[in-house]
């Protein structure tokens, strides 16, 4: 039986990905800001087949609350086999660029406190040697673009510590799992006008589970985003500067 | 506002135009199951496909359930469906033990059968007016197992129908005919009775392979269903079955769901789409109305391509507006084809009007608000427990 946390457990991503987990039999602890919702997101997969569901209350953004949380994990699990992060919010780039004091704290809640817990993981990982500890980043992380380039560093700053944490946890045999998704049809996205490249919560958490069976290091979700982020990385700056993205 | 689910309703019961609609297929969670009891609690948009996957397994079947499963618990409750074991089960509404009513007023009432019965009366088959139902209590029906023991039985006129579905109403749970409604003539009312129980554990059988189901990519620029391919399509189907019987162990799913199999399948009728057409005529009178509603269809050459028959039983509905009541009822659909559509649906109104049946919302786009008054004389008593926020494109069609 695998035992699964999940941080952020209430985002529409992370509960499709604990319901995936929960047909599975899987022990499930979850932890998030509001514990009535945790409660009746636990309720739900119990229902759906999950062997125990447990759940911690957190604020990703108290970064001394951490150590504790992470403490009380290994002391109730034992041992975890995966690790998903996926807190996060949408911030609203034009209100970070008029105060600092809301772009700093937005850039805590998407990068510092992934990668503070990331760092706090990975101590508890490293000697268990196995497990997955998987990260959710974002494609906006593979290039700052003027529409939202606070939340982009954010993820970028994951993406890049996730990248040399992979390296330091592979000797021990402990995978480091980024995933990249586009845009998906969320709470956080209720504002935007939905097209073709949207994509469903449940895809995506079809592809976090997929790749974390796998061992896969860096995935985007759905697969296309690889191509697409690729052009747009390699788009010389003297033109990306003058497009509107 | 408006509670909307899944959006599988034909016409514009779960439609508000220039209203706001409740998206209520993201209150997805299951929040109780007893596996010993069958006894089932989960908010309203919930789907039955989500509530199949997760009780099939464990021995547990929906209670009814009608020919698809991507329709929500909530909508099923407002449209108090039926499916092909009415004459055994009555409609979903009586196999819900519980719901929870959420009001504009930000206040909430658990109604059933005991508790505010009159709210409970009101909010099955109530379209979604009474206020958002947030999570509901089904009690599910037990089985061995996925497989349906079936056995179609190829019936030459309307008369063979009423014998079958009198022969077999009491041996076997499900029931339903498809009638050929393109022949005309001695061959009226020809079709195929499909009659089926819930079969006992198949161990060596295998669940259909969840392969991709087929989808329908795009809407073709006309409709691809028209006079030609009904009368090849319906003469074929007809004369697929050589025998006058055949048996078969199949799967609940191609049994219960044959069209959702297919991914958007509603392209197929075009840009124009079809009208789907739903009624139901008492027993007294049932053979001859329902021979006069087949005649004027072949008559018109409007012809559907689904045409399905079956008898009702006299299980009574527990909401004030619910469409099922004792009686045979016959399901089309028709490609739009605009004027001569809406008159012919308006001559089988009138049919079905005189002989003091009823037409079903859930599948209405044009009926006139005299004939609904007609079909369902509660609606101004029911129109009391309307919530002071809520309205349809529907509700305003056929009452003002």
């Amino acid at each position: 039986m695998q035992k699964v946390v999940i941080i952020g457990a209430t985002s529409a991503i992370a509960e499709a990905t604990a319901r995936r987990y929960a047909a599975r039999g899987a022990h499930l602890f979850l932890i998030a800001r509001n514990s009535e919702r945790l409660n009746d997101i636990a309720q739900d997969l119990r229902v759906r087949g999950a062997a125990q569901v447990g759940h911690a209350v957190l604020d990703v953004a108290d970064l001394t609350a951490h150590a504790r949380v992470v403490d009380d994990l290994w002391g109730q699990l034992g041992h975890v086999d995966v690790a998903l992060i996926a807190h996060g919010t949408l911030p609203d780039q034009s209100a970070c660029e008029a105060s600092v004091e809301v772009a700093l704290h937005e850039f805590t809640v998407n990068g510092t406190s992934t990668i503070a817990l990331l760092t706090a993981l990975a101590a508890r990982f490293e000697p268990q040697g196995s497990g997955t500890i998987a990260v959710i980043s974002s494609v906006a992380g593979d290039r700052g673009r003027q529409s939202n380039y606070l939340y982009g560093a954010a993820k970028a700053a994951v993406s890049t510590f996730a990248s040399g944490l992979r390296q330091r946890l592979f000797k021990v045999g402990v995978n480091v799992l980024t995933v990249k998704p586009g845009f998906v049809d969320t709470p956080m996205t209720r504002n935007f006008k939905k097209g073709a490249l949207w994509a469903k919560p449940d895809a995506i958490a079809k592809g976090i589970v997929r790749a974390t069976d796998r061992g896969r290091s860096v995935v985007y979700l759905p697969w296309f985003w690889q191509p697409i982020m690729l052009i747009i990385k390699h788009v010389p700056e003297f033109v990306f500067k003058r497009i509107k993205l | 506002m408006l509670p909307y689910g899944n959006g599988r309703s034909y016409g514009d019961s779960c439609l508000n135009d220039g209203g706001t609609l409740l998206h209520a297929r993201s209150l997805d969670r299951f929040i109780r199951f007893d596996a010993s009891t069958g006894l089932l609690e989960c908010e309203a948009g919930v789907l039955f496909s989500e509530i199949l996957d997760l009780v099939v397994p464990q021995g547990w079947f929906l209670p009814v359930t009608p020919g698809t499963k991507f329709v929500t618990v909530g909508g099923a409750i407002a449209n108090d469906v039926h499916g092909k074991n009415h004459h055994r089960a009555g409609t979903f509404g009586r196999h819900v033990t519980e719901l929870e009513l959420l009001r504009s007023d930000g206040s909430r009432m658990v109604c059933s059968a005991d508790l505010h019965p009159d709210w409970f009366a009101a909010t099955v088959g109530g379209l979604g007016l009474t206020g958002l139902i947030t999570r509901a209590r089904v009690q599910l029906r037990k089985i061995a197992g996925p497989w349906m023991s079936c056995e179609v039985h190829r019936f030459e006129d309307l008369a063979g129908f009423f014998r079958l579905s009198e022969q077999s109403d009491r041996d076997y749970e499900y029931t339903v005919a498809w009638v050929d409604c393109v022949s005309k003539g001695k061959g009226l009312g020809r079709g195929l009775f499909t009659r089926a129980n819930h079969a006992p554990a198949h161990p060596d059988a295998r669940p259909p392979s969840p392969g991709r189901r087929p989808n329908v990519p795009l809407t073709p620029p006309f409709s691809l269903i028209n006079p030609l391919s009904l009368r090849v399509f319906n003469t074929l189907y007809y004369h697929r079955q050589r025998k006058e019987v055949s048996r078969a162990t199949t799967h609940y799913e191609p049994h219960f769901y044959p069209l959702d199999g297919i991914g958007s399948w509603n392209r197929i009728y075009g840009p124009h789409g079809f009208m789907q057409y739903q009624c139901v005529v008492p027993p007294r009178e049932a053979q001859a109305c329902t021979e006069a509603l087949l005649d004027a269809i072949a008559a018109s050459g409007e012809g559907s391509f689904l045409a399905v028959l079956k008898q009702f039983g006299d299980v009574r509905s527990p909401g004030l507006l619910s469409f099922p009541r004792p009686g045979t009822t016959l399901a089309l659909d028709f490609p739009n084809r605009g004027h001569s559509t809406l008159s012919l649906l308006n001559r089988l109104d009138e049919i079905v009007a005189a002989a003091g049946g009823a037409v079903y919302p859930a599948k209405d786009a044009r009926m006139s608000a005299d004939s609904f008054k007609r079909y369902f004389p509660d609606w101004e008593f029911f129109s009391h427990y309307i919530d002071p926020g809520f309205s349809s494109s529907f509700w305003r069609r056929v009452t003002e």
